[in-house]
């Protein structure tokens, strides 16, 4: 697993590289944040103005 | 009725997927309050578009479409000044230390926000967000090699970045971030791809 290698085959579909956790945990650590309510509260007034 | 209850259904599966919807405009465009902003605008054109949506298809898929036209006019209409915002995630810790020292979360953030916003985006979708090559290419509106090319050449120039320590830094790299991305933004205009 030498870095060598994995740059020098881009033709193949390498696995993925040691930082490739890192996005998953970009967008959890996202996901996991408590939701501020005004995107509740947006989606309740769509509701309201809706005719 | 039942048109009462749909509605209920769908606002009740707009709100379950806010949180993904958060998580990929953050990846976009790396500011917290921006992508919040791009993600209620989201959820507007999405109320106005649900006679589009197919109940039992992905919300969180459908969704992405509309935030990612967002997004991209957002960008043509040079909205973002491409700053990244300093949070928790500037500390913690993805790879051991090596030669060029550790790699933090922030620095990982930076790097794809230098990266076309074609190639950033398909590999938020795969690498971040799970998403399979053909559903990516489904959001995307482009054929599924497409999304393995634009994937592996995101992973190539951040490995690249990483391999030989050319990673934004915290001070310089908002700058560097926002030329790249309206550089590549200028290119994704001439070739329509």
């Amino acid at each position: 697993m030498s870095p060598e290698q994995n740059l020098s085959s881009p033709t193949r579909s390498p696995p993925p590289p040691e930082w490739a956790s890192g996005l998953k945990r970009l967008y959890n650590s996202v996901v996991d944040e408590p939701l501020p309510d005004s995107f509740a509260d947006l989606i309740a007034k769509l509701d309201d103005s809706d005719s | 009725m039942s048109e009462a209850s749909d509605r209920n259904q769908f606002k009740r599966e707009m709100l379950n997927v806010v949180p993904h919807l958060r998580a990929f405009a953050r990846g976009l465009c790396g500011r917290a309050d921006f992508a919040d902003d791009l993600v209620q605008e989201t959820l507007l054109k999405a109320w106005a578009a649900q006679a589009r949506f197919e109940p039992g298809t992905s919300m969180r898929a459908w969704t992405f479409v509309i935030l990612r036209n967002v997004y991209l006019s957002e960008l043509r209409r040079n909205r973002f000044r491409g700053e990244y915002d300093e949070t928790q995630a500037e500390r913690i810790l993805v790879a051991p230390a090596g030669q060029e020292g550790p790699l933090h979360l922030g620095d990982l953030h930076r790097a794809l926000l230098t990266l076309p916003p074609e190639r950033r985006e398909a590999l938020l979708l795969v690498g971040a967000g799970g998403f399979s090559y053909e559903e990516a290419a489904d959001i995307c509106g482009c054929a599924v090699g497409t999304i393995k090319s634009r994937v592996g050449r995101a992973r190539a120039a951040l490995s690249a970045m990483i391999e030989d320590g050319s990673l934004p830094k915290r001070a310089s790299g908002d700058g560097v971030a926002h030329v790249e991305i309206m550089k590549g933004l200028a290119a994704a205009q001439q070739t329509k791809d």
